[in-house]
Order: structure tokens, then sequence, then C-alpha cells
């Protein structure tokens, strides 16, 4: 891989951090802060663009055991771009909206975004860390930008000390992965000891939970409201909550390596779409009723991780983006102009700046999911997937899709309808509740139909053909190395220390598929079903099975001398490990002997259907 | 040159004894220069510095000292002392820089701080237990003058019961240093030939439980056991560079004390005794978030804070004792946490305690309600207040980090019961949060009207410390390279 890539990547984390950190801690920088994090802000892009295009890896010696390392994978190419294009695009707009401590502004959301983008690409559970607290303590201090409000102040702590009760989970995982034997880098964590791995996956979801406020921790993001309409864009589309909902996608093999993991987020994920969604019906204050509906939205999301449908799930995640940032973007401009987000105030305000009132016109309806926006599809996609899982699930997912209908169909109404000259007095009343200036300027506007485009077209994530290529790159990902992918009819362990060939020898080429004698060691759970053998999940045998009963490469001890860890991507899978020259405790773990592999298990063999399901539809 | 580094502050504070004739600003910036001068040394060795073998130590000075009962002075320094004696240098320096203001008789007070720079540095690079003992004995001297002479309130009480408690301490640790002594053949006081010897191990347990205690816990400095916490709770009266010596340094003499000479040569004791130290130490994590959450006094906060981190610490070296198969790389890692954390609590809680006495020379009160919205009249005050409550809390991109998360993912992988004091790091938010909005944000009010911003030198002695705690937390190999070999030798040595 070229190092130009690579030096891309880093740069993409350390720039707007470097560029952010000191704007926001130099003072009188506010004259110049505006022109210097655009222009970061659109190098940021290019950046991104040069990342996702390469997909490379890269690490730097961190902590015993684990290496702060970064890697673009087929999921972080898709999301890395969008958190990159979404922060120019609020830049933009704060432009013309933040208008007193533009340094601080400009420079906490630079490293909000920066902390987001090292989210995306984390490679290790401790650069995963390092950035998701990053991104809760950027968040506080935007929250609580105004701080001369108490109940701002009050708010911002409410969310990092919340999502912060999550984050204590990540904590608990990268413990349970030091344990586990199995390594602290997150494409290994399946392969962790039996009891371990649950915990890992157990603190893993409690975190994402929090920071998706996906219920129980939904609370916080109401509050999180108090913050500037740009932070709320930025923080509800593409970073925070966002982030919690990819990082589900991201450790999909292992909520489902687990058996109960996967079902219990996808119910959390149906519990929060629906609960959230009904919230949303009933909000009267514009802020709120986008709020309920980001974490109803992102429930959707967490659903598709639960369910095993990665690609569905990142397609939605990325058209949730464009649409959810427009329509607070349109928020935020109606706020400064009129002084007011309560929904009475906003009467026909659609009328009155129409390019704006169009853009968010595009976005709530796909919102609603009408076709042939992108949630649409992307919705569509989740809910194939859930409904192969259990109708039950499907038809709490079509309740709240009709909910994300209902509130969205309340906001289109309330920008569109006319004000009677009788009652205009009424909806004057609300205006001014904050000091409004009357009128929406063009930084405001063009944003919003940049994302109307987005929110409009991104839908095609999710269709043909654009889905299989998605696909294919996302199942890619998902799986540890090339030597070890191609193989539907592997043995239940693949993680390398625990691996039952080397006990067994090199077995015969045609694996499990061909009728081999090879049996699960004793007390070795059996994921890995033989080909064409009953499974418990409904439909995904045939899908798999047209892809994936390729001959299972034979191992041999060269095949053991493999790396473990590829420094290029594209080619050869990135999330599998920290390059050469890193500690060495991370691969080959103390505690890991064949007799723990008991309860070692793999992933399931179906975790890439997506790509065959997609592709053969 | 470790001679050197060691004595250059005490010959600096017999000459400004000595010379009463010299002006105050020549005395503070004598001791700023004695102090850079030290730290230069200091940055020399760590440049210099090689890891050497296991058990042994770098830059070693040996000089006939008692040769009758086989007590030498013998120094060098190791992973462990290394670090320390860099973050000593580093934090008095700070202080120097911080008290170019200070008018309360400024000559005795640089005299003062630099008798307790040598004693410190001393007792990190001594390998030599009576050496030890002595440097140990003398810091309490000099602590007890500079809470008696620049403390606040009732200032001879607090230094009164300082003493008294820390002494009592020390007494204890010479009984166990001769009783390590005794049961050594032949009778040494040299750390590393009693490490290799580990005298006590044939002995019944007890008899090792009895004398493995009292080095494992040398003096009244360590903050989580409960007596002698309530006298540096009381000791906390004193001027904001006092504080922070006390808590950045000198508290980390006990839980030096703990790597360098009970886990190595008390292994069957320290294994014995492990739970009890966690337990020690979960209940210091919980109970200083939780009392520190009750405080309404910025100060008393702050030093509630660090019984929370010192008690994170004895967390990790308690889970070193947990031996069992397979966990020698979580053990390992929770005790190069230890150190790092050791470290990072040394700079954080300095850089605190001085912006926390920025608060008593402004407006006389360190009371949260009496102020409100001091973000408005002091925006540089508030600023690296904030930075260094987020490092305090465990910010990524800060030391506490790194070292919180070795001590958690490797105590927690050891003895996952032991995840219950991941609620520490949860308190520890919510309580500096939570000072942040009382005293900075909201309406300007009370004791914040006119209120003068830091001053230079105010700013060039907390900015130093903070960004350091930044570099740390960013680029931690240059720290964890010279910890970690020491951290799987003493490991190693915990498993005999």
């Amino acid at each position: 891989m070229s190092d130009l890539a690579q030096t891309s990547l880093w740069l993409l984390v350390i720039l707007p951090a470097a560029v952010g950190g000191l704007l926001a801690l130099t003072r009188r920088a506010d004259r110049v802060a505006v022109p210097v994090s655009l222009a970061t802000a659109t190098l940021a892009v290019a950046l991104s663009a040069v990342v996702a295009l390469n997909r490379p890896s890269v690490a730097a010696p961190f902590m015993a055991g684990a290496d702060f390392s970064l890697t673009v994978d087929g999921l972080a190419a898709l999301l890395v771009p969008t958190v990159a294009v979404v922060t120019l695009l609020v830049l933009i707009f704060a432009a013309g909206g933040i208008h007193r401590a533009r340094a601080r502004f400009h420079g906490l959301m630079l490293l909000f975004a920066s902390s987001a983008a090292l989210t995306a690409t984390a490679a290790t559970l401790p650069t995963l860390l390092f950035a998701w607290e990053i991104m809760g303590a950027a968040s506080y201090a935007l929250i609580g930008f105004w701080w001369r409000d108490d109940d701002r102040m009050s708010a911002g702590l409410t969310a990092f000390v919340t999502t912060r009760t999550g984050d204590l989970g990540l904590y608990l995982a990268a413990a349970a992965a030091l344990a586990g034997g199995g390594g602290l880098t997150l494409a290994d964590l399946p392969g962790s000891s039996g009891g371990w791995r649950h915990v890992i996956a157990a603190g893993i979801l409690v975190a994402a939970l929090g920071k998706a406020a996906q219920l129980p921790f939904s609370f916080w993001l109401s509050r999180a409201m108090a913050g500037p309409s740009p932070v709320s864009a930025l923080l509800h589309s593409a970073a925070m909550v966002a982030m919690g909902g990819y990082l589900l996608l991201r450790v999909e093999p292992l909520l489902t390596s687990t058996g109960w993991a996967g079902p219990v987020t996808t119910w959390l994920g149906a519990a929060t779409a629906l609960l959230l969604g009904a919230v949303a019906v009933a909000q009267r204050d514009v802020k709120q009723l986008l709020a309920a509906s980001t974490a109803a939205q992102l429930g959707f999301v967490v659903m598709a991780a639960g369910a095993g449908t990665v690609v569905g799930g990142a397609a939605h995640l990325v058209a949730h983006a464009a649409t959810k940032a427009l329509l607070f973007l349109a928020a935020g401009a109606w706020l400064t102009a009129l002084g007011t987000q309560r929904l009475a105030g906003l009467s026909g305000v659609a009328r009155r700046w129409r390019l704006v009132g169009w853009s968010a016109t595009v976005g709530a309806l796909a919102l609603a999911g009408i076709a042939p926006l992108s949630l649409w599809a992307t919705k569509d996609a989740v809910l194939a997937a859930v409904l192969a899982q259990s109708p039950w699930l499907y038809a709490v997912g079509l309740v709240a899709s009709a909910l994300s209908a209902a509130y969205a169909g309340k906001l289109l109404v309330v920008m569109w309808r006319p004000v009677p000259a009788e009652r205009r007095a009424d909806v004057d009343a609300h205006h001014d509740e904050e000091e409004g200036t009357a009128a929406v300027n063009l930084y405001q506007q063009l944003p919003a139909v940049v994302l109307a485009v987005g929110a409009a077209l991104l839908g095609v994530l999710a269709l043909p053909p654009v889905r299989g290529m998605v696909g294919r790159a996302v199942a890619a990902a998902s799986r540890p190395t090339p030597h070890r992918s191609n193989s539907a009819c592997r043995p239940p362990s693949y993680s390398r220390s625990c691996s039952p060939w080397p006990a067994r020898g090199s077995p015969s080429p045609g694996g499990r598929c061909a009728g081999s004698d090879w049996k699960p060691p004793r007390g070795c759970s059996s994921y890995g079903r033989p080909c064409g053998s009953p499974t418990p999940w409904p439909a995904s045998t045939t899908r798999f099975s047209t892809a994936q009963s390729r001959t299972p490469q034979p191992r041999s001890s060269a095949w053991r001398m493999l790396p473990l860890v590829p420094t290029t991507a594209g080619s050869t899978a990135p999330w599998s490990g920290s390059p050469a020259g890193s500690v060495g405790w991370a691969r080959t773990p103390a505690g890991c002997k064949p007799a723990s592999c008991t309860s070692t298990t793999s992933r399931p063999l179906w975790w890439s259907w997506p790509a065959s399901f997609y592709s053969s539809r | 040159m470790l001679t050197l580094i060691v004595f250059l502050p005490l010959a600096a504070a017999l000459a400004l004894v000595a010379l009463p004739r010299l002006g105050d600003p020549q005395a503070r910036w004598a001791w700023v220069a004695v102090a850079a001068v030290d730290l230069a040394l200091v940055v020399v060795v760590w440049a210099r510095y090689a890891t050497p073998p296991a058990g042994g130590l770098a830059f070693e000075e040996r000089a006939a000292w008692m040769p009758g009962v086989n007590s030498s002075y013998h120094i060098g320094v190791d992973g462990f002392s290394l670090p320390l004696v860099a973050m000593t240098a580093v934090i008095f320096l700070a202080c120097a820089v911080h008290a170019l203001r200070e008018r309360h008789r400024p000559r005795i007070q640089a005299a003062l701080f630099l008798f307790l720079q040598s004693v410190s540095l001393g007792l990190f690079v001594a390998a030599d237990l009576i050496l030890f003992f002595v440097f140990f004995d003398l810091s309490i001297v000099g602590m007890y003058f500079v809470i008696a002479g620049w403390g606040h309130g009732n200032r001879g009480h607090s230094a009164m019961k300082f003493f008294l408690y820390t002494f009592l301490g020390s007494l204890a640790l010479l009984v166990g240093f001769i009783g390590l002594y005794v049961a050594a053949e032949p009778h040494t006081f040299d750390i590393p030939e009693l490490v290799a010897a580990a005298p006590l191990a044939g002995r019944p347990p007890r008899w090792r439980a009895g004398a493995g205690r009292d080095p494992g816990r040398p003096g009244g400095e360590d903050p989580h056991r409960p007596v002698p916490h309530l006298a540096a709770a009381r000791a906390h009266r004193r001027a904001a560079v006092g504080s922070a010596v006390l808590a950045g340094v000198l508290l980390k003499m006990g839980t030096y004390g703990f790597v360098r000479i009970a886990l190595p040569m008390l292994p069957q004791a320290w294994r014995a005794w492990a739970w009890v130290v966690i337990v020690v130490g979960v209940v210091s994590v919980i109970y200083g978030a939780l009392v520190a959450l009750a405080q309404t006094n910025v100060k008393r906060m702050i030093a509630y804070t660090s019984v929370n981190h010192m008690g994170y610490i004895a967390l990790a070296v308690g889970a070193a004792g947990l031996v069992a198969a397979d966990t020698t790389q979580a053990r390992t890692v929770a005790v190069t946490g230890a150190v790092t954390q050791m470290v990072s609590h040394g700079l954080i809680t300095a850089a605190l305690f001085l912006l926390a006495g920025v608060l008593q020379d402004r407006a006389g009160t360190y009371d949260m309600g009496a102020y409100g919205g001091l973000a408005t009249p002091a925006p540089v005050f508030a600023t690296l207040f904030a930075v260094g409550a987020f490092a305090s809390l465990g910010l990524p991109a800060f030391s506490g980090f790194i070292a919180e998360f070795q001590i958690f993912t490797g105590s927690v992988a050891v003895a996952p019961v032991t995840a219950i004091a991941l609620v520490g790091i949860l308190v520890t938010a919510a309580l500096f949060l939570r000072a942040l909005q009382e005293v900075f944000t909201g309406e300007t009010r009370g004791h914040s009207l006119g209120f003068t911003d830091l001053r230079s030198s105010e700013v060039w002695s907390v900015g130093p410390l903070l960004l350091l705690s930044l570099v740390i937390g960013i680029l931690p190999r240059p720290l964890l390279d010279v910890i970690e070999p020491a951290s799987v030798a003493v490991v190693d040595l915990v498993g005999r």
C-alpha cells in the first residue's frame, strides 16, 4: 500500500485534532477560526476519500498487548467519508450561525469530528476507548457551549456521565479481552475463550447502547438539545450517536458468536425504535422531535447489527446521517431566524424560506420512509433481515416504521400549513423566545441543499447493484484474514493459538463439506455447522451455501506461519491485528492453550452471507 | 551523577540558609535555577539510561557507610525509580516557579523545599533500607516545617498531628526493616541483596505476615489507610506548593515502598495478603470518590480524589500478588499501570493543587458556593482547571487514562470482582464536572467578581505539568518502555 494512503489516515485523525485543540485553547483566534476550520474540514474530506479508496492500515506502539492501530475496511470506508462530509457541511452552516467564541466552537467541533473518525477506524480496544471517551468529552463541551446558562452545563454533564456509565462496559470488555487470551484487537474478539467472550460482548453492547442513546440510556439525548443546532446536527448524524450504532455493526461477528447478544441487541433496538418513535410523535418542539427520532432510527441500525445485516445497517446509518443533519440544520436555521423551535411557532415556515423548506421537505419525506428516498430502501434492507430472525420483531419494526412516517408527517404538516390571518398572532407569539434574525443566509442554505441530495439518493447503497458491491466490501472486512475466510466449513475454532488444528495435523482438503471425519473437540460449542445440516438460522443456509461452499484451503504448518497481521488492505482483510513489531502478547496469549478450546467458538459461518444474499437477489 | 542530583538541592539549601543577606528575589530565582539544573541532570540520566538486567540498577553508586551492620551508601535507578525521580524533579521545579510570587519568607521557604527535594530524590534512588529510612524520616521532618511555617488556619496543630501519625508509622517501618535484616543470611540492609535472598521465604506464614505488613506500608504517607489519611486531610490546610509536594511526591513514597520493597522481598507474605491489599484499594477507590463528591471545598475535594487515585495503585499491586497460572501478562500490565499512575497522579494532582491555591490566594476561600461564572473574569484559569479536571478524571489523551486503563484491564483480568472499582472513574467524572460547573460557569457572582486571572508564574508552573500529562497520554511508549521491564521483573519475583 502506498505511503500516501497511510499518511492520509494518520493525518485524517491528527490534523483536525491538532488544529481543533489549538483553536479551542487559543484566545483571540476568532477572526481566523472560520477559514482555518473550513480548510481543515475540506482537507479532511479529501483525506477521507483517499483512505476510503486505498483502505490503509497503520499502527503505532501504545500499551503492552495492544497497539494504537487504525484501519479502514469496507465498513469504515463507508463511514469515514460520511463523517468528514457532514462535518464540513455543518461547519459551513456554523460559519453563518455562530458568531461568538468561534474559535472555541470550531476547535471543539474539529476535535469531535476527529474523535469520530478515530472511532470509525480504531482496530484495537484501547484505540477505540481512546476515541470513544474523547468523543464524549467533546460532546460535553459542545452541549455546554453556552456555559453561562447553568441548565446547558447540566445537560452536558448528564450526557457525559450517562455515556460514561456505558463506557465502563468498554473498560470491562478490554479487561475480559486480556483475560480471554484472544488479544485486544477488535477483529480477534470472537476468538476469546469461553465466558470471557460473553463479558466482552456484554461490555461492548452496554457501551454502544449508551452512546447510541438506546434504551435504557435514551434520556440523555433529549437534554443534549441544549447545545447549538450545528452540534446537534453533527452529534445526531455522523458522530457520537451514530458511532454507537456503528460499533455494534463493527462487532457484529462477536455479538452473533455469543448466541444471546444478537437477539438481545435486536430486541433492544426494536424496543427503542418503537418507544422513542412514539415519543417523537408526541413532541411539540422540533428539536426534541428530531432527537427522539434519532434514537428511534438508530434503533433500526441496532436491529440490523443484532440481526446480522451489516450492510443494511451501515446503509441506514449513512442515509440517516444525511437526513438528520439536514433536518437539524433546517431547524437551526429557523431557530436563528425566528427565535423559536416550538412546532407551534414554525407553522408555514417552509413557505417563507423556500430553499431550506424544500430541502427539509425532502429530509422529512426520507425520514417518513417514502419511496424512492434513501431511508425507505435502507430500512427495508434492515427489516428484511429482521424478518428472517423473527416475525414478531418484524412486526415491531413495521409499527416503528409507521411511527416514523407519523412524526415526519407531523413535521411536514407544520412546515407547510398556511397560517390564516386570524391565527397569525398565535404563531408570532412564539417567535423571539430567543433573539431571531429574521433571515436565513447563504451559509445556512447551501449545506441544506447538499444534504437534501444525499438524503434523497443515498438509498442506492441498499439497492442493487451498489448493494452488492457494498455488501462484498463490508463482508470481506469482517473476516479475520483471507486465509481463514473462505472456509465456511472450517472447524469451530479458527483462532490461531486456540486452534485444534495443530493437535490434529492437517485436515483433509475436503474439510467438513467433503464429509471429512473431523469433529469438534469435546466441549467446543459448535457454531461451525457442516454445510447442509439443519441450522437454527432460518433461511440463511441456502444463501451462504451458494457463495461459501467452496473448498476450504488445506491448513498446514505453513498456513500457521502466515503473518497474522496484514499491513495492507484491499486484498487482505485489515481487521485482524497489529503489525509486526508490536508486543507479541496479543497474538500468543499465555492463557490460551489448546485445552481452553473447550469453550472457544468461531464467529458463525454465515457472517458474510449478506454479500451472497444481496448479490443473489 | 545520581549523588549530584540528590545532593545539589541540599547544598543549595544550605547556601541559602547560610546567606541571610541574600535578597528575596535572588533567593526565589536561585531556587528556580537549582531546580532547573537538577531537572536537566535528570533528563541527561534518562537519555543515557539503559535498562539494567533484572535485579540490577543503572547509574549504581556504592560507598561504605556502616559496614558493621552491612549498610552502605548504595544508590541507583531502575524502571520504577527513574520515572519517579523525573516526576519529583518536574514537580519541584513547578513549585519553584509557582513560588516566585511568595511574599512570606521566600528564602527560608526555598531552602526548605530544596531540602525536601533532596530527601525525596534520595528516597527514590536508595538501594539500602537504612538509607531509605533516613530519607523517609527526613521528608516527614521537612513536611512538618512546611505545614507549620506556610500553612493556613491552625497550622501548628495540623503540623503536629501530621508529624505524630507519620512518625509513628515510620517507627513501624523501622521495626519491619530490622526484621528483614535479622532474617536475612548474611544480615544485610542492602535492597538488591535482600531481594535476591527473599529472607522470610521459609518461615511460618504468621511471622512472614507480621513482618510483611510493615514494609508494605511505610510511614503514614499512604492515604488509603484511615488513620494517617485523616492526618493527610488535615495536613492539606497549607499553602498550594506544600500541597502539591505532599500529594504529588510524598504520597508516592508509600506506594513506591510496595513495588520496591514489599513485593520483591516478601513474595509469600504479599501473596498471602494480596486480597487484603485489594480490598483496601477498592474501598479507597469508592470511599475516596464518594467523600470527594460530598465536598464543597475545592481543595478537600482534590485531596479526596487523591485517596481515590492512590486506591487504584493499591488495587493493582494487590492484584499483582494473586499469582495464578496464565495471568502473568495481566499482572504485569497491572503493575505497569500502578507505576504509571504514580507518575500521572503526581503531575495532575500537583497541577490541581497549585490551581486550587489560586482561589485561596485571590479570594481567601476554597468554598465552591462562594464562586460562580469564574470563567468570565478568569478564562485562562478556567481553561487550565478544566484541562486538569479532565486529566484527573482519566480522559484519554492524558496520562491518567494510560495508567487507569492498564490498572483496570490488568486487575479485572486477574480478579474479575475488582470491576466494582470501575465505579470510581464514573464518580470522579461526576464530581469534577460538578465542580467545574459550580465554580466556573453560570452567572458571574460572589467572589468571582473582580477575580484576577492567572499570572505568568502560575501559568508557567501549572501548564508544563499538564502538558507533560498530555504528552504521556498520547505518546506513552518512552515512559512505558522504562517501566515495563521492571514490572516483568517484579511480577516474576512475586511469583517465587
